[in-house]
């Protein structure tokens, strides 16, 4: 097991804390700041958050596995997002997702066994004429070509990680 | 106040808030449906009980579980073109469950003799169509074990984090609702498996068959649908033991 | 800041604000959105911020960074005030030489003013530029000039005015007057406005709703986005006037959990409008409360649609629910809700501004007012339009646009998304309002708009919107979640020369099962994006099944690249090639091993001399 998939018990409680008691119309924002505080949704805090709100784990598992925002893995320490939306499309966005995956052998939505990686395709972040469009950390890099997305990605790649 | 409408030609009352389909099985008319039970909340997933329905100058094929009846509408239930967007849905459901009996036996009527269609790419429950009777009937009955997990394409009935669920006590209603009867139920003669879970069979005290699972009876129990001191005779005995009493009386 | 108690205390705190800043203050207009702070638009504020400390000249202009001003392909942008001069593709590089020599010395930097493409000329005013020319601002209009973060730059260009003038009226009267103003929705459907409230407003209830909808879930579009990131005021100014008119206490921002900056934005004119009681109880002494609630989605493009909002908002899965009754009648927590769209709620305040007879007066019979389109793809000028209706796709693709980069030809642009069609070049002369749209097979939408030249394959798009919606689809009915599927399995098997004669008669009938009989309008419109393609380009459908042959030279499995004897050898191909596929002498001809190339069409990109050739 990573060293994300343990969690720190007073920051469930402190973002419980958060959140009104026995609201289940609260059960969205809450998973956003559990997320938000752990980068990913793990069982724990769902089954906490179910407790919270008054819900059944079913129904809390039903909704997080509905929305795409919500992730039920532990994500890798850099996130590359490749925006899939039409206007990137037609600029040539799938060769971008392509070679991201060649480059760091996962399909989109998987993380590198060594937890460094996450590849993920959103469907548009309303950046579309930048396009084709890469988010890497959460910085958009417009007008990406597949070569410079190597390039990139090599260079997160050779610095060492934060831990 | 009554509401008066048409279905077939024929004109029928109903109330506010009734729905198409049981105003017209009232009616005797009968209309497919495989996601629809008179207990439980409508969803309207399968796509099969299609009529076509004239309103005003609207002309729409709807549904008809999950449509409420209105003033001056008129319902038909068996034109052409309804057939015809039934039988599509029925094969794409052929192609999703081609050995569930329900499916084939609907389809076949509707000359859907095999599906154009291959199978979905994702389809872990097989012979699953989806229509969330079981998640809705256990839900009903206040266990909330099973979940609708994911959406579009790769949505599934499961259990939460893929794994034996607690809230599961194993009465098997999800099964007994299921159109396709895709959920597996093993039973021995002391326990039954159902969800990746096994659980111990309370027998009727005197005849000895079946009745509940310990879980079930202990749910029961614990939510005051059934009293402490409820004696686990089935159904059929305690029918008999009154039949008993009542020709004892009698004669 | 102290809350203030009635209209004429807002109006007094309005002049003292106006006497701080007369108009003829000069001021630097730095955008900061989305488009030119990835172009470096933060690191060009902050250059100016310290270039204008070190002149000692921060006293004497207006440092502001702002919304998006819509021209994003020649981001970072900045604007002079009150000249209106606009430079573009600024670098921080260039600020110690703007300072210098257009702030001090008064001259203006041809090299940093816009030059037309075609015909090579320079423009110094925003306003001369044809990408602005031609469009008519209403609700953009302020993007440009304010700070999104000062609710003070927004009173001081007049904000909260119409919100005053609406308090001042009987609530039906605000209902009449945006009826007459012939408002329709922006969000895609285009239901009258006035009309919907007026529903809302009429349904018994002891509390009700209004909700703005600001999930922008189309792929190609980023109108609510900029809206809110550059002038979140005006959003709420109408969503203020709508919840007077309706009689709601209570409002919700729906929107999307990928604009967290809009999200940012929002939560903090929010907090400026409590601070300033312009929010909560008795508002401005009208006796009238209202708050609004930030809430974001999870990630599903459904939940656009109301009664799948709503749910998501009750906190459960986004599964649209069969209306009737609609929300109007029973919404949120069961209550009346009334729903708009980011854009439409930005209209309302200009509309009770200028009033009704004004705001008619733009558009045409059907359809009043502007619309904002995000123009993007193979468009020389990407950026955010707003055009009044009525106008031509011609005249936004080729004049506002600036018409298709490289000298390639126009092929088709691609209105309403998901939801909408493809129209061809014969259709360029349609005007753009709800009803011509929705004639010729295409939509309004919410705004996208997306052009696409000679090399974009007809199917291709076809399946890419049917690959999103698939995977969009709430999953609930056979008809869309499994419709989609084996729709989009049998356009795969077309741009994979799978195909037989009979696939496009499947497609066909399968299609109008999809539209026919799916319960929300995500299932009965996902067809319109393969029915208008095969309305308009069924002969490129045709080449595909029939021929083999992938007419713009897209879809993988009916291409293959070759390399023509224009190879020098060069070996950068070789180089670049991810399967290593292609052999060759330095100097000498190089070759591809077609059995292991995937058709990535590096090579192509990477090769200098042309040589590269696709079949
Ligand atoms: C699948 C689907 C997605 C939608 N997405 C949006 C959206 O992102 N933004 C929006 O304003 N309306 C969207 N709509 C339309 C809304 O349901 C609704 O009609 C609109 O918000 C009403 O506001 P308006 O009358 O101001 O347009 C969507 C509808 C459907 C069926
Ligand atoms: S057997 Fe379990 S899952 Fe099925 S209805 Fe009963 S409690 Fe629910
Ligand atoms: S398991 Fe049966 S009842 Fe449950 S969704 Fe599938 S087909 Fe319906
Ligand atoms: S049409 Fe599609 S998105 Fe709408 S309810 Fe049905 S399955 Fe869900
Ligand atoms: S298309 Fe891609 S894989 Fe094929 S030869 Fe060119 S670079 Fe190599
Ligand atoms: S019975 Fe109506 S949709 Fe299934």
């Amino acid at each position: 097991m990573s060293a994300q998939a343990v969690i720190d018990p007073a920051e469930l409680d402190e973002v419980l804390a958060r959140h009104p008691q026995g609201q289940p119309a609260g059960l969205v924002n809450l998973l956003h700041d559990l997320q938000a505080a752990f980068r990913y949704l793990p069982e724990q805090a769902l089954e906490r958050a179910a407790e919270h709100l008054g819900l059944s784990s079913a129904e809390v598992y039903g909704v997080a596995t509905f929305y795409e925002g919500f992730h039920l893995k532990p994500r890798g320490e850099h996130i590359c997002t490749v925006c899939m939306g039409t206007a990137c499309h037609v600029r040539g966005a799938a060769r971008l997702l392509e070679q991201a995956e060649r480059d760091l052998a996962v399909r989109a939505g998987q993380t590198t066994p060594d937890l460094r990686f996450t590849l993920e395709q959103v469907n548009c972040v309303g950046a579309c004429a930048l396009g084709p469009l890469v988010i890497l950390d959460g910085k958009y890099h417009g007008s990406m070509a597949p070569d410079r997305l190597s390039r990139l990605l090599g260079k997160l790649s050779d610095k060492k990680g934060s831990k | 106040m009554s509401i008066r409408l048409w279905i077939d030609d024929r004109e029928v009352l109903a109330e506010p808030g009734e729905r198409i389909l049981e105003v017209a099985q009232r009616q005797g008319i009968s209309i497919p449906t495989l996601c629809h039970h008179p207990a439980l909340p409508v969803l309207g997933a399968c796509r099969v009980c299609l009529v076509e329905v004239q309103q005003g100058k609207r002309r729409e094929i709807t549904t008809a579980c999950n449509t409420l009846v209105q003033e001056g509408m008129r319902v038909a239930t068996d034109t052409a073109e309804v057939r015809g967007h039934r039988a599509m849905n029925l094969e794409l459901l052929r192609a999703r469950a081609p050995e569930a009996p329900a499916v084939r036996e609907l389809a076949t009527q509707l000359g859907v003799a095999r599906s154009r269609f291959r199978p979905p790419a994702q389809n872990p429950l097989p012979n699953c169509i989806l229509c969330e009777l079981c998640v809705r009937a256990c839900a009903h009955l206040g266990h909330h074990a099973l979940a609708a997990v994911g959406r579009g394409d790769k949505k599934r009935i499961g259990l939460p984090h893929n794994r034996p669920a607690e809230a599961c006590v194993g009465c098997g209603s999800c099964l007994s609702v299921c159109p396709t009867r895709c959920i597996l139920l093993k039973e021995t003669a002391t326990t039954r498996t159902i969800w990746g879970q096994t659980f111990e069979l309370v027998r009727c005290k005197s005849c000895g068959a079946p009745v509940m699972t310990e879980a079930q009876r202990a749910h029961a129990i614990r939510t005051k649908q059934l009293p402490e001191d409820h004696d686990d005779t089935c159904e059929l005995c305690k029918q008999s033991a009154a039949s008993q009493r009542l020709a004892s009386v009698v004669w | 800041m102290a809350r203030i108690a009635n209209a004429a205390a807002l109006a007094a705190y309005r002049k003292q604000q106006r006497a701080l800043r007369p108009a003829e203050r000069k001021a630097i207009a730095v955008c900061a959105g989305t488009g030119c702070k990835a172009f470096g638009g933060l690191e060009v504020f902050e250059a100016f911020r310290a270039a204008l400390d070190a002149h000692g000249l921060a006293k004497t202009w207006d440092l502001r960074a702002t919304g998006c001003h819509g021209f994003c392909e020649r981001g970072p942008l900045v604007l002079f005030f009150p000249e209106g001069r606009l430079y573009q593709r600024v670098k921080p590089e260039d600020v110690e030489e703007i300072v210098t020599r257009t702030l001090l010395g008064g001259e203006v930097l041809e090299r940093l003013l816009y030059q037309d493409p075609v015909t090579g000329a320079r423009h110094e005013k925003e306003h001369d530029i044809p990408f602005y020319r031609h469009q008519r601002r209403l609700v953009l209009a302020q993007n440009g000039q304010i700070d999104p973060t000062s609710l003070d730059d927004y009173l001081v260009l007049g904000g909260y005015g119409g919100l005053v003038k609406a308090l001042g009226m009987d609530p039906a009267a605000v209902v009449a007057e945006v009826k007459r103003a012939g408002l329709r929705g922006r969000g895609g459907a285009g239901f009258p406005t006035g009309v919907k409230w007026e529903i809302c407003r009429a349904a018994q209830a002891d509390q009700r709703y209004v909700i703005c909808n600001a999930d922008e879930g189309d792929p190609g579009a980023f109108m609510d986005r900029s809206v809110i990131e550059g002038n979140p005021h005006l959003v709420l100014e109408g969503m203020l006037i709508g919840a007077y008119a309706i009689g709601a206490s209570q409002g919700h921002v729906y929107i999307r959990q990928e604009y967290p900056l809009a999200v940012e934005r929002l939560e903090l004119a929010l907090a400026q409008a409590r601070a300033l009681g312009l929010l909560g109880q008795d508002i401005l002494g009208s006796g009238f409360s209202f708050d609004v609630h930030v809430s974001r989605g999870g990630g599903a493009f459904v939940c656009g649609e109301e009664s799948a909002m709503i749910a998501s908002l009750e906190g459960r899965r986004g599964v649209p629910r069969r209306r009737p009754p609609y929300p109007a009648a029973q919404g949120l927590h069961g209550k009346p809700t009334n729903i708009n769209n980011v854009e439409t709620w930005a209209t309302v305040p200009i509309i009770l501004e200028k009033g009704a007879d004004w705001f008619a007066a733009i558009g045409t019979a059907g359809s009043k007012g502007t619309k904002i389109f995000s123009l993007v793809g193979k468009v020389n000028n990407t950026g955010l339009v707003e055009v009044p209706m009525g106008i031509t796709l011609r005249e936004i693709v080729e004049v506002i646009g600036g018409g298709i980069p490289g000298g390639k030809a126009f092929k088709a642009v691609q209105t309403g998304g998901p939801s909408g069609g493809c129209l061809p070049a014969e259709k360029l002369d349609v005007a753009v309002d709800f009803d011509s749209l929705v004639r010729e097979g295409a939509m309004m939408g919410s705004g996208g708009m997306i052009v696409m030249d000679e090399d974009t394959c007809m199917v291709d798009v076809a399946r890419y919107f049917l690959g999103f919606l698939k995977f969009e689809s709430c999953g609930n009915c056979t008809s869309c979640r499994d419709g989609l599927e084996q729709l989009h399995a049998l356009v795969t098997d077309i741009a994979e020369g799978r195909a037989t004669s009979g696939t496009l008669d499947l497609l066909e009938e399968l299609a109008e099962t999809i539209r026919a009989t799916s319960l929300c309008a995500l299932g009965t419109t996902a067809v319109n994006p393969v029915q208008s393609t095969l309305r308009y380009f069924r002969h490129e459908y045709e080449a595909h099944i029939r021929d083999g042959r992938c007419p713009a030279k897209v879809c993988k499995a009916l291409i293959h690249f070759s390399i023509n004897d224009k190879c020098t050898g060069c070996t950068l191909c070789a180089k670049n090639c991810p399967q290593k596929c292609i052999t060759g002498e330095r100097k000498a001809l190089h070759v591809i091993d077609q059995a292991r190339c995937i058709k990535c069409g590096i090579c192509r990109d990477v090769c200098k001399f042309a040589a590269v050739d696709v079949q």
